[in-house]
């Protein structure tokens, strides 16, 4: 049986917050989906509130002080990513692009990542695949299809929706991620230090 | 182990009076504390380079040569020296006249440079700033080894039969140190050619600054010059003193809160936490900085930044006497007494390089032969 860290990002501000409710699903849905393909999801959770400040004092100063520098150092050696954000003023919060702002531009290269959001109604619902989705396509993430937004009314019974309410997305969501997370070898940490060129090929490339 | 001072010559309005000094005032002020530094007993002041507002050193050799002449025994340096986007030709000349008219008593420090615009307007491309950096200096080694240089590369238009002028002072030319925060690719360029490496961490943890030391010190013997704690490491830092911690604070505090670069982001006791800022009594920044060795291992030379963030010059001044003699004599003795006798107690000075270029036999005494002067104007080979 091998193993594979999912490490989760949740934006919400508020505690509890329903984007850390959505977020804790998606992961749980992900472990099941992994278990299901004999593998262990070591699931980590990151509540942004508890950095925000140093999330700020980065965007200042350039360096992750306090726990920020662990935060970074899991989330960029993760096999699989899990965002959340609620959306605010029809995109993902403040603090949540601060923080995909102070990780390196190289750090999600080809990394699964699934992306979820929560907000009032449905009618923000889109803001995934025209905010959340072109940003990690930046960051050249492979994002999962399926993206998941949380309306307050979808944490009823079925939301109002018969047909693919919150439950059946959330389970269609971690299966996709947990395939794309059980087809690629664990990540390797990858140094500072590992891949820096000897000085010929440095002289050489000049 | 040496111990100095270096500026970026930042001006910077004073928060306490809202006053401003112009440039000149600026410019002035810096010439006044590398000379009370001398005064004082430091080992080194540096100037940094910049090339945009609000900081006034663009051009450093103009200042250091007039420091040359007006100070009796501080080395004089640079923090740094942009290897990217000044042409590595004019450095030659420019820090070889240097090294001549100090009789040595210089080094320099490569770097390069952290605004983007720079590069544009001296016509680079910020994407090539390590391929610069690395070819730019292996031309300027090249000018000051020898005599007469044939080279092309990328960056600069070829040379055909160049020599840069004056030769260095006694066939040797100056001690280099690089630069870098974060970048290993320079430490692994410090190392090759067994030059100094300097990480100047004021805005960063320790931490980070001696995994950068450590490979550099790896690099260093993996390339024969030594052991890897033989390596010349520098770091920078940054104190603020009075003789009662709580006055040291309260004083420094507006300062801290409104300076560039960290102003009105993390706390004052945040950043002292994280970073090797230091605010309070001589005897704090003693036990602070006594310990950095324990890190990044025994070091030949500690940089402070003492005259940013609008700090007054009455108040620079008196931090130079607090440092000059009430903490670097102690932290020089402890030093001394913890360094084992094979690690080198300073930087190599010009004397100790012409001792073991001549040992090594590989001194010209002359380096040009005669003089070539023949009444010709360059135009004229045009026409021969």
């Amino acid at each position: 049986m091998s193993d594979r860290s999912i490490v989760v990002i949740s934006a919400g501000l508020s505690q509890p917050s329903s984007s850390r409710l959505l977020a804790d699903r998606l992961a749980d849905a992900t472990a099941s989906e992994l278990a299901a393909r004999g593998i262990t999801a070591h699931v980590e959770t990151v509540e942004l509130r508890d950095v925000a400040h140093e999330v700020v004092n980065m965007t200042l100063t350039g360096f992750a002080s306090g726990t920020l520098a662990s935060v970074i150092e899991k989330v960029t050696a993760a096999d699989g990513v899990i965002a959340v954000t609620p959306i605010f003023s029809a995109s993902y919060s403040g603090l949540f692009k601060s923080f995909v702002d102070i990780l390196d531009k190289d750090a999600l290269v080809g990394r699964p990542v699934l992306v979820g959001a929560t907000g009032g109604t449905g009618r923000h619902s889109l803001a995934l695949e025209y905010a959340l989705r072109p940003l990690f396509a930046y960051l050249r993430a492979d994002v999962a299809g399926t993206a998941v937004f949380a309306a307050t009314d979808d944490w009823a019974d079925s939301g109002g929706d018969d047909v693919n309410p919150l439950p059946a997305r959330i389970r269609r969501a971690g299966r996709e991620l947990a395939e794309m997370v059980a087809d690629r070898e664990p990540s390797a940490p990858v140094g500072l230090y590992d891949a820096v060129p000897s000085f010929d090929q440095l002289l050489g490339g000049a | 182990m040496q111990f100095g001072i270096f500026t970026v010559g930042d001006v910077t309005t004073d928060p306490t009076t809202g006053r401003t000094p112009d440039d000149t005032e600026r410019v002035r002020n810096m010439l006044t504390i590398a000379q009370h530094a001398d005064a004082a007993g430091l080992d080194v002041f540096a100037t940094g380079e910049h090339h945009n507002p609000p900081f006034v050193p663009s051009s450093p050799t103009t200042m250091l040569g007039y420091l040359a002449g007006t100070t009796k025994n501080i080395i004089l340096s640079t923090a740094t020296t942009l290897i990217t986007t000044n042409d590595p030709v004019r450095l030659a000349e420019e820090y070889a006249m240097l090294q001549v008219i100090s009789d040595g008593r210089m080094d320099l420090m490569m770097g390069r440079g952290n605004t983007g615009p720079v590069y544009p307007w001296f016509g680079q491309d910020i994407r090539q700033g390590i391929p610069l950096a690395i070819e730019h200096y292996a031309l300027l080694r090249r000018l000051w080894e020898e005599d007469v240089v044939d080279w092309s590369g990328k960056f600069r238009g070829p040379l055909q039969g160049f020599t840069s002028t004056p030769r260095p002072l006694d066939g040797v030319p100056p001690f280099v140190w690089h630069g870098s925060i974060r970048s290993p690719e320079i430490a692994e360029q410090a190392a090759f050619y067994g030059d100094g490496f300097l990480h100047n961490a004021i805005f960063w943890p320790l931490s980070h600054a001696a995994q950068m030391v450590g490979f550099y010190r790896q690099r260093f013997e993996h390339y024969g010059h030594g052991q890897a704690d033989q390596a010349i490491v520098g770091l920078g830092g940054q104190v603020f003193m009075r003789a009662r911690s709580q006055d040291a604070v309260r004083e420094f505090r507006p300062y801290f809160d409104n300076a560039p670069v960290y102003g009105h982001g993390p706390t004052l006791e945040d950043f002292t936490r994280d970073t090797p800022l230091t605010v309070g009594s001589p005897q704090e920044v003693i036990d602070r900085y006594g310990t950095f060795r324990d890190q990044v291992g025994h070091y030949q030379r500690q940089m402070f930044l003492m005259d940013h963030a609008g700090l007054p010059l009455k108040t620079v001044l008196e931090q130079i006497d607090i440092l000059a003699t009430e903490v670097v004599p102690v932290l020089r003795a402890e030093a001394e007494s913890a360094r084992p006798a094979h690690v080198p107690a300073n930087p190599p000075s010009h004397a100790d390089r012409v001792a073991a270029a001549r040992a090594a036999g590989s001194v010209h005494e002359q380096a040009v032969a005669e003089d070539t002067f023949t009444g010709l104007r360059a135009e004229d080979s045009l026409q021969s």
